[in-house]
């Protein structure tokens, strides 16, 4: 299980990067962690002609305040993610997700910016990012843009980048006091991708009863993270009390038809699903996230 | 007074049952372990195999000829070249009447067999380039219908794995004792149909070997990570038609084995082969995909079976039908039948039942060959067993121990012949069993089990028995021609200074067979066990014998070592009393020390040894000092030791995801004499984490085409550290009276009833819902399935 | 395809050291061929089972899943520099003393997966070194004898640390 051949070049830049990109005759990719790419390369299931190492990108890392918006750099490895003091206050969903992550080594390579760009529908942190309703930064030959999470995700493995364009940076709205998010995942073993998994943002009004704004966006569950509309508004507007909670439950089959994966059938996806959505309600009503 | 060499060993404590650490284990965590692929040789080249694809195809045409022209190709070989040097193999043994199997060449030449089966091997500087190369080879094949479900192949209308046998049946038997229809009537009876997913070993080394022949002399040195390298040494003799003695195979250290690593696999074949038609070294590493495509898979079952109980809880017979699917054909040189063999004759065993049928179908299939894995075959049986014994409890209102209690053999009926015609000598199976009561403080957890149920957590609690086979003699193999030694030899030798260095033909991977002959050694001898070095695992330095299968370690390579030792003994007091002019039945050693009958130090070990070999002219003539010593045993008695013991599982069933966490493992265990708890406890710890690994996790799952669809470490569900619990180990003693040292075997007592207890637990929490599981490894879906939360 | 090799200049073990490597060589095999440190170990290519850790600019990273291009100008650390240090001593002691290894393949990785669950200090709970390890497979021992080592070595640092017994 060794690599095909490939040449290599490491750049200081993002303009170098996407430079070397262009001007790449064959197939080039961009290597961060590497803890997706380099399994991929030594199964020869990749097999580039060319890798750009960006991990030593100054401009790339990071984790800053900048306005009303947490900045994070992709390169931010994931155990960055987990002990950041901002991300704990501004964006607690992600270090409460950051703990489903793999396992501690490769924790300390992999990053957050990769995770995105390979947008692998099992991954916890792409599912958060759109619950979170954040914007990507995306740098390529014409400049920087942002895309809204929303937009971002397109399918399986499929995302808004372009060939040779970078994810520089992840802008996510900093959290406010009146917000509850929880996350949670069901996995036969620690650290294993996910059988299911919610990352979820609520505001409640009303003295912290009512539910008045929402986001469930599922992981491991389709082919992207899923958004489940259906399901939050058979919780909005009500005290996600238990009839609620069933009502949103049976309204999931709307929002995800899992094919069968793994050792696991369609219903019994969907029937997982059902529970975490059951048990995430009720933690975020209970505020004990 | 009594001679001081006549104390039996178990009344001095010196060494023998202390809990010693392992000396040479220290390697280990300085990163100086060395592993066979650890091992470069001058102008040592690289393999890596092409397989095929499918599950069943015909091979038209193989097309190397772009391949070749990669950097750094050396040469590529395929079926037709190693055929002219490799006398094929058949994995039958007389024993087993009637079995058939396909001869086997070390790659595919017409057809190949399972996805995975080799078909060419590159050989080239790198692996990576032999990898390049691989991608270039050419071959037309002919996909073939496949034979993926065992019981499929029984059809008549299935397609032919190997046509010359007219079927797909490799073997059947069958076992009647008693009056079977008597003890089903009237009886109450339980049944239950179960399937026992195939596992594999994954054992943390994958396999390797370095094959190094050289053509000036003929002379092949193979190291490989195997458990066995006896056997090697003979398999490559016969089969590349060399010179057995010219014929050296090194085990260095192995990472782990679990009885996977004695089996003869066609890339070892091929490699060697490829070394003796390149004449230089060639090393081959299964990468982990390899692994799983190709070491042996275990297990795959599927057992019907009925037991019958009387109203007041005593069993009255069992009838059970097993078809086990072992893949193309039957492993070599063990045979893959002996897994079923073991399933239909020890289901029971614990038992006093004498009303017993049984019968066995070992099917093939075109998937990786399955065959004798850690407690072969016990895990299935002891599924079956205790789970119908659970059952039978539930039946007439009895709580599991109590119809244990009311059903197993007793002390007062040794020895004791089973309904299936194995003689056992001694158990101990009452006492573990109220030991293990006593440990897992039975009413507490129950009384917590229905505290919680009441909150809506559902814990389970199983209890499984096993009586293991250890220490076999040539019973098991030798008699239907297999060429497995049962015997062990040992050779110790006094070093100039005194120490003492013993050759042994048992091996190490990691159980702790160098530390335990050690104490032996050291023990018997009487010396300090500091001064005792073992060497273990090269056919040069060793005497031949059986190595690692089947728990033999302790109980026979630790018996030949003791022995030796012993005889060592003597021969050094005989020495010393001739130098000293004292009879020496008057002196013995103590510490390396030469005492006499009033305890005074005469002379020391290192005394003797510089006289012995740098004095030898003070020796009186005539009486040279022969400080070398070889001793060779193998079983005598009864044809197996059995070993016992009893499994307490405590699980919690979150029935709503159908997952499940293991709390709290329990085992009392009788290995008879303990020479070392603390490796026998982690053994059986070991041993209970790839059982519960059965039980919860392991499948190699397969597509109805036959393509192994999870034959990857991501994919795989092994066990890891979060998902296991801490294990408390109990031991009873029964030593067997067929040697002196009294030690059975305790490697596969972990794994042969943990999966069973765990089974018995999961039921257990399942009951409050009319709810029951006979599969495993029970996941989560089966789990759902099972209480009906998904239809 | 044919690849230049690169020069890429690694401390190695506190030594630097100088190769010429081709792209695809991964740090693993750079360390186990080129600079024959073989007690780092392969067990399945693609980080699933923690036989190849190594200390990265003091981080357990997953030699398997970097390529020796990208260690150029780092810093690694391997079982074998690590243990002639002295750093891990008191780990190595327990691990031996608790048998908490029998075929020792995995050991390498489990002490570098230990070093780093016991870098912040305090003594974590068993639940908690299991997790540190989650990502180490070991196929002979069950872990518990594992966990109890470095529990030991945890209690036994603070106790230090704090001058007596806690
Ligand atoms: C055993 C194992 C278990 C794992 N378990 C999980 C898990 O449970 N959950 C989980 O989420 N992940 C898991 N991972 C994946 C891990 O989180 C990866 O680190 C992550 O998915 C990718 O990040 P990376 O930096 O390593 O990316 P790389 O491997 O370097 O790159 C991945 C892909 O993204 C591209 N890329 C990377 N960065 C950028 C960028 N800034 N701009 C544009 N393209 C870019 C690369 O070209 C490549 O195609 C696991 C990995 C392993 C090996
Ligand atoms: S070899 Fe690197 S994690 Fe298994
Ligand atoms: S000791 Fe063998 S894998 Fe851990």
């Amino acid at each position: 299980m060794k690599c095909r051949g490939f040449r290599y070049c490491r750049v200081l830049t993002v303009e170098e990067a996407v430079e070397s990109f262009v001007s790449c005759e064959g197939e080039a990719r961009f290597l961060a962690g590497g803890q997706s790419l380099l399994p991929a390369l030594n199964l020869r299931l990749s097999a580039p002609d060319l890798l750009i190492d960006i991990s030593r990108v100054e401009g790339l890392r990071g984790i800053t305040l900048e306005g009303s918006d947490l900045r994070i750099g992709a390169l931010t490895r994931h155990v960055e993610v987990l002990h950041s003091p901002l991300v704990a206050e501004y964006a607690p969903l992600l270090a409460r997700a950051a703990r489903f992550v793999a396992h501690p080594a490769i924790r300390n390579l992999g990053t957050f910016g990769g995770s995105l760009a390979l947008a692998d529908p099992a991954s916890e942190f792409p599912a958060c990012v759109l619950a979170l309703n954040a914007q990507i930064e995306i740098a390529g030959l014409s400049g920087r843009r942002r895309v809204a999470a929303d937009d971002y995700f397109l399918g399986l493995y499929e995302t808004a980048l372009e060939p040779g364009e970078i994810l520089t940076a992840v802008y996510i709205p900093a959290g406010r006091t009146w917000q509850r998010v929880c996350f949670d995942e069901l996995s036969r073993r620690r650290g294993d991708y996910a059988l299911a998994g919610l990352a979820a943002q609520a505001t409640f009004r009303d003295g912290g009863e009512v539910l008045t704004a929402l986001r469930l966006v599922f992981c491991a569950l389709g082919s992207k993270p899923m958004r489940a509309q259906a399901a939050e508004a058979a919780l909005l507007n009500t005290k996600v009390d238990a009839v609620a909670i069933e009502a949103a439950q049976h309204a999931l089959s709307q929002d995800l038809s899992p094919d069968e994966a793994e050792d696991l059938s369609s219903a019994a996806r969907l029937h997982l699903a059902r529970v975490l959505l059951g048990r995430v309600a009720h933690a975020l009503r209970e505020g004990a996230c | 007074m009594s001679n001081a060499s006549d104390i039996p060993f178990a009344k001095t404590t010196k060494y023998i049952g202390a809990a010693l650490p392992r000396a040479t284990a220290k390697r280990f965590l300085f990163g100086r372990g060395r592993y066979t692929d650890d091992i470069e040789v001058p102008r040592m080249l690289s393999a890596a195999f092409l397989r095929c694809p499918y599950a069943h195809a015909r091979i038209l045409a193989i097309d190397t000829t772009n391949a070749r022209k990669f950097p750094g190709v050396h040469s590529i070989l395929t079926g037709v070249d190693l055929a002219r040097i490799c006398r094929p193999w058949v994995g039958t043994l007389t024993h087993f009447a009637g079995m058939k199997s396909a001869p086997q060449l070390p790659l595919a030449m017409e057809k190949a067999v399972w996805s995975g089966h080799p078909i060419a091997i590159v050989i080239a500087e790198t692996r990576a380039q032999a990898e390049d190369a691989l991608e270039a080879i050419q071959v037309e094949f002919v996909e073939l219908p496949a034979v993926v479900d065992a019981l499929d192949g029984l059809n008549e209308h299935s397609a032919l794995i190997n046509e010359a046998a007219g079927d797909n049946l490799i073997y059947a038997t069958q076992i009647e004792a008693g009056t079977i229809a008597q003890a089903f009537e009237d009886a109450e009876i339980v049944e239950a149909d179960f399937i026992f997913g195939r596992h594999t070993a994954v054992t943390m080394e994958p396999r390797s070997i370095l094959a190094n022949f050289d053509p000036s002399t003929g002379r092949l040195d193979v190291h490989q990570s195997t458990q066995t390298p006896y056997q090697f040494q003979d398999v490559y003799a016969r089969h590349f038609n060399l010179s057995e003695a010219n014929v050296r195979v090194v085990a260095p250290d192995v990472g782990g084995s679990f009885g996977m690593k004695l089996h003869v696999y066609h890339e070892d074949m091929a490699v060697v082969g490829a070394s003796i038609i390149s004449g230089r070294p060639v090393k081959f590493t299964a990468d982990r995909m390899e692994s799983f495509a190709s070491d042996i898979h275990a297990r795959d079952h599927r057992v019907r079976a009925r037991l019958a109980v009387s109203s007041e809880g005593i069993l009255r017979g069992f009838d059970v039908d097993d078809v086990t699917g072992v893949g193309p054909f039957s492993t070599y040189p063990r045979t893959s039948v002996v897994e079923g063999n073991q399933v239909v004759r020890l289901i029971g065993a614990a038992y006093r039942v004498t009303d017993y049928r049984a019968a066995l179908r070992v099917v093939a299939q075109n998937k990786n060959q399955m065959s004798q894995y850690r407690a072969v075959g016990h895990p299935v049986a002891f599924a079956v067993t205790e789970y119908l014994v659970d059952l039978a409890a539930r039946k007439v209102g009895l709580d599991p121990f109590e119809i244990r209690r009311r059903n197993y053999l007793t002390q007062d009926m040794y020895p004791h012949t089973t309904a299936t015609g194995y003689q056992i000598e001694r158990l101990s199976l009452e006492i573990c069993l109220e030991k293990l009561h006593e440990v897992m403080d039975y009413a507490a957890i129950v009384a917590e089990q229905e505290r919680l149920r009441r909150t809506g957590v559902y814990r389970g609690i199983g209890i499984a028995t096993y009586v293991e086979i250890t220490n076999p003699s040539p019973a098991f193999y030798g008699v239907g021609g297999g060429h497995v030694s049962a015997q062990d030899g040992c050779i110790l030798k006094v070093t100039q200074s005194g120490e003492i260095q013993c050759m042994i033909s048992v091996t190490e991977q990691g159980q702790g067979t160098e530390a335990i002959i050690a104490q032996i050694v050291a023990e018997a001898v009487g010396t300090d066990i500091a001064t005792v070095r073992v060497f273990t695992g090269d056919t040069d330095m060793t005497p031949a014998g059986g190595a690692a299968w089947a728990c033999r370690g302790a109980g026979v390579g630790g018996e030949t070592a003791l022995q030796a030792g012993k005889k060592l003994k003597k021969r050094i007091v005989e020495v010393a009393g001739a130098i000293l002019h004292c009879p020496a039945h008057h002196l013995t050693l103590v510490d390396g020390r030469i005492v006499d009958a009033q305890q005074h130090t005469r002379m020391t070990l290192r005394e003797l040894a510089h006289l012995s070999y740098f004095r030898s002219d003070l020796l009186p003539a005539g009486r040279p000092a022969e400080l070398t010593v070889a001793h060779h045993h193998g079983p005598s008695g009864f044809p197996f030791a059995f070993t016992n013991g009893i499994h307490g599982s405590l699980v919690e069933v979150d029935v709503e995801t159908g997952i499940v966490k293991i709390l709290k493992h329990w085992v009392v265990e009788d290995c008879g004499t303990v020479i070392n708890p603390l490796l026998v406890e982690e053994q059986i710890r070991g041993g209970v984490v790839q059982g519960l690994g059965a039980a919860l996790f392991e499948e190699c799952r397969y597509s109805a085409s036959g393509q192994l669809l999870n034959g990857s470490m991501a994919d795989y569900l092994v066990p890891m550290a979060c998902e296991m619990p801490d294990i408390e180990v109990y031991h009873v003693e029964t030593p067997t009276r067929d040697t002196e040292l009294g030690a059975k075997g305790c490697g596969e007592a972990g794994t042969a009833a943990s999966s069973a207890a765990a089974l018995n637990a999961v039921n257990n929490a399942l009951s409050v819902f009319g709810a029951s599981i006979t599969q495993i490894p029970m996941t989560p879906e089966r789990i759902l399935r099972a209480i009906g939360a998904v239809g | 395809m044919l690849t230049t090799a690169l020069l890429v200049t690694v401390m190695v073990n506190g030594e630097s050291v100088q190769r010429f490597v081709e792209p695809r060589l991964s740090l693993a095999d750079f360390l186990r061929r080129d600079l024959g440190l073989t007690g780092t170990h392969l067990g399945c290519e693609m980080g699933a089972c923690g036989a190849c850790l190594v200390s990265l600019n003091g981080s357990a990273v997953h030699s398997c899943l970097m390529l020796a291009v990208q260690a150029d100008g780092l810093s690694v650390d391997t079982i074998e520099g690590l243990a002639e240090s002295g750093f891990i001593s008191d780990l190595q002691t327990a691990f031996h003393e608790r048998n908490a290894m029998q075929c020792g393949f995995c050991t390498s990785g489990m002490l570098i997966a230990a070093r780093e669950c016991l870098a912040h200090g305090g003594v974590p709970s068993r639940e908690e070194i299991r997790d540190a390890l989650s990502g180490n497979y070991c196929r002979c021992t069950g872990y518990q004898s594992i966990v109890d080592a470095i529990e030991t070595v945890a209690i036994a640092r603070a106790e230090k640390e704090v001058g007596g017994p806690v």
